[in-house]
């Protein structure tokens, strides 16, 4: 029997308090779940909630109790799996910093325009270029840069939100 | 005085200014607190300053600090009221670890209240300091570090909400010394605030509900299945339990938590389930054709092997937990709601539809179930001087009879013995340490069903490896004069783990023999108490009714056959109807290697 793994897009609501970051990420390592990406920021500060995008990856039952677990941790407002909810959109930004020279350097910055990076810092022989996108994009234009030079890369990781005129998880309410 | 909170001065503020710890007492005691078992160190002092000053709550002084949450937690379960305890910070906390895990583990609601360093040392690894939130996290329902006088009466009350409501479970309240000392002003309590963050679903969805009375109607070869989710939801919840069960006449089973939910006594039980289950209690599980789960969670000591788990039911689980559901066996059916509410809606439906159980397929159901309670699982030879440790256990039940007598247990061969031969009418009885399995948890939890239970017959079923590793509560018993009754099963081996050592590792007994026992009659008579033995099975009688008789504590040390083991038994990664019936079974079925590194 083999066993099919999804991966999944969560998003979180929870209040922003110490140690809420700490009961979600415990709680993946505690049970064993995989974390493929997270990102967290306060997103009302006046209701003091932040919300956290959890790109993970489990069996159907394995997904089931990843959401039925975060839903019972107290600060945990809600819990939505857009993986299964319908259309979705995932965006991810990356900084990359390439160090390079010559032909080279030129490629890199031609590349850059194609994938409508922005650039961010210049000297003789870098470049620090801003990309957002899929994960699969930022993946393809971080692979093609690896092969023009050293390169140096920050993720953010997946942030998430459905499609449609539907607010799933409005803010100050 | 550093971090003390001295802005709460407003003129116009009508409500009194007391410290946090006067605070904190209040609010325990508008929770309705009546008694904290605890062990005062520098980081409580203030509590322990106020407590001595009030005389509304009453302090239990433990002897270390896992005993005061085994206490706090069959204060709990006898009394169906929240455990409070009280620890210092630092090793204060780190030794209710334990004791926080194993009410995690049975869902037992529990406060407990730690010390901390004061808030600007924090961090600082300051004396007695310890991240008890970071800690505690993984083995609490939830909990809080009070870092401002400000939240210090909401975080109380919230905690006690939580610790309460829906799945109970331990919430730690962490409070630096700086909170305690600071000026509070107790706010009126307004339960909608205190409540909102959390709601746990109670009450269930009815059409789930009607759909288990349809699914119920048709079944031919039932089970009811229940746990300690019906003990948690009060004794009204047992009650309507037995009324499903005569009113359906359904056989039921009751996981190791649920035992007195339905009286032993009852027709239609079929005795415990699992790893040491009964054979007609399994058997009706694996041959089963509708199973009603009520308030248990398929635990992996229920289930054995989970792909031959009742492989031809359909699986109706009812659990106030939505994490339980489909987490170990798959179900058809999932109704999430208190498990006394669900029962009580269950009934409803069942007599909307004029439910008639089907009289014939009742009548071979029963008649398999007969076949198999023919085999009389439980039976053991009582032959000889030796005592059996069977049968100390069924002549302690048989001659307590009518005593309404509470019962702990320790963790291993004789905590299943008394899951077996000591038989439960009522629910809160029984104190065991299920989910986690902690050796040490018997004697404080019998100290604290006492403390809740000033006037019952409360009895300890100890072995004697368990009982040594918190033995110190017996200076407790001493002190409050507690009355509890240490009936231990003294076979000198780690029982349990022989057995295991027996049955899969050669008989090669690593490190299990109990070494330098005390004499457990001096030990008695160190603290002041009774102390009796029984040798032969000519004493066992006579030793019983004096230590019943007697009204202050007893140490009854019951010697008893050494290489005794437990059966029946589903071996690791077996399944239901592959168990051993005693030992003549076991050449036949040696463990296989899956089952080899479970647990």
């Amino acid at each position: 029997m083999t066993i099919i793994e999804e991966r999944h897009t969560i998003s979180v609501l929870v209040d922003n308090e110490p140690g809420v970051l700490a009961r979600v990420i415990g709680l993946f390592s505690g049970r064993g779940y995989n974390i493929e990406s997270l990102t967290v920021s306060e997103i009302d500060n006046i209701s003091k909630l932040s919300r956290i995008s959890i790109v993970t990856r489990g069996t159907p039952m394995v997904i089931e109790q990843i959401k039925a677990q975060l839903a019972r941790i107290v600060p945990v407002h809600t819990v939505r799996d857009l993986t299964s909810a319908g259309a979705h959109i995932e965006r991810e930004l990356a900084l990359i910093k390439i160090v390079n020279s010559g032909e080279d350097r030129i490629e890199a910055l031609r590349i850059a325009s194609t994938f409508r990076a922005r650039t961010l810092d210049s000297t003789l022989e870098s470049f620090v270029f801003e990309i957002t996108g899929s994960s699969s994009k930022v993946q393809a234009f971080v692979d093609l840069m690896s092969s023009l030079g050293e390169v140096e890369v920050s993720r953010t990781g997946v942030s998430a939100i459905s499609r449609g005129a539907v607010a799933d998880m409005p803010i100050r309410t | 005085m550093d971090g003390v909170d001295k802005t709460n001065t407003d003129a116009d503020n009508t409500a009194a200014t007391v410290t946090g710890a006067e605070a904190i007492l209040k609010v325990l005691a508008e929770e309705g607190v009546e008694v904290i078992f605890g062990y005062p160190g520098g980081a409580v002092l203030p509590i322990y300053d106020a407590l001595f000053k009030s005389n509304t709550i009453r302090h239990i002084l433990v002897r270390h600090e896992q005993a005061a949450v085994h206490a706090a937690e069959g204060y709990a379960r006898s009394t169906g009221k929240t455990g409070v305890v009280l620890v210092t910070s630092g090793p204060g906390a780190t030794n209710a670890v334990t004791g926080l895990t194993d009410a995690l583990m049975d869902s037992i609601p529990l406060l407990c209240l730690t010390g901390q360093v004061p808030t600007h040392l924090i961090g600082n690894d300051a004396f007695q300091e310890a991240d008890t939130t970071g800690i505690t996290r993984p083995c609490t329902k939830h909990n809080y570090l009070v870092k401002s006088a400000d939240t210090l009466c909401s975080s109380l009350r919230e905690a006690f909400h939580v610790a309460s409501t829906g799945r109970p479970g331990p919430v730690v309240v962490d409070l630096p010394k700086d909170v305690q000392m600071a000026d509070v002003t107790v706010e009126e309590k307004d339960v909608a605030k205190v409540t909102a963050r959390y709601q746990p679903q109670t009450e269930p969805d009815r059409a789930a509900v009607r759909k288990a009375a349809e699914m119920i109607a048709a079944a031919k070869q039932p089970v009811i299945y229940g746990g300690g989710g019906i003990i948690n939801s009060g004794p009204a919840a047992s009650d309507k339990l037995r009324e499903l069960v005569a009113l359906t006449g359904f056989p039921t089973t009751l996981t190791l938590m649920g035992l007195g939910a339905l009286p032993s006594s009852d027709k239609h039980f079929l005795g415990m389930l699992g790893m040491h289950g009964t054979y007609e209690a399994n058997l009706t599980m694996y041959h089963c054709d509708v199973m009603l789960n009520i308030g248990a969670r398929f635990d992996d000591r229920v289930t054995g092997r989970t792909n031959a788990f009742s492989p031809n039911s359909a699986k109706i689980h009812v659990d106030i937990d939505p994490s339980s559901v489909n987490k170990n066996i798959t179900v058809d059916l999932p109704i999430i709601g208190d498990a006394g509410r669900v029962i009580e809606l269950l009934i409803e439906e069942l007599k909307a539809i004029k439910f008639k159980p089907d009289a014939d397929a009742m009548a071979a159901w029963w008649g398999k179930i007969q076949s198999w309670k023919s085999i009389d699982c439980l039976r053991f030879d009582q032959s000889g001087d030796i005592i059996k440790p069977q049968y100390a256990i069924h002549r302690l039940w048989e001659k307590t009879q009518g005593m309404d007598a509470f019962v702990s247990t320790e963790v291993g061969q004789h905590q299943m013995w008394a899951a077996q031969y000591f038989g439960f009418e009522e629910p809160n009885r029984w104190m065991t340490s299920g989910g986690l399995g902690t050796m040490g948890y018997g004697l404080p939890a019998a100290m604290g069903v006492q403390i809740g239970n000033p006037d019952k017959l409360v009895i300890d079923i100890a072995g004697e490896a368990s009982f040594m590793m918190n033995m110190q509560e017996m200076s407790t018993l001493a002190q409050y004069n507690l009355p509890v009754k240490m009936f231990i099963i003294n076979n000198e081996w780690m029982g349990m783990v022989r057995q295991w050592q027996e049955l899969i590792h050669g008989g090669r007994y690593s490190e299990s023999y109990s070494e330098s026992l005390p004499d457990f009659l001096k030990l008695a008579d160190s603290f002041g108490m009774k102390g009796l033995r029984a040798d032969t099975v000519d004493d066992l009688d006579g030793i019983i009714d004096e230590m019943v008789a007697h009204d202050g504590p007893v140490l009854a040390d019951i010697r008893v056959a050494k290489e005794e083991n437990c059966f029946p038994m589903i071996p690791s990664g077996a399944a239901h109807n592959e168990m051993l019936l005693g030992p003549e079974d076991k050449a036949a079925a040696p463990v296989s290697e899956e089952g080899m590194v479970l647990v």
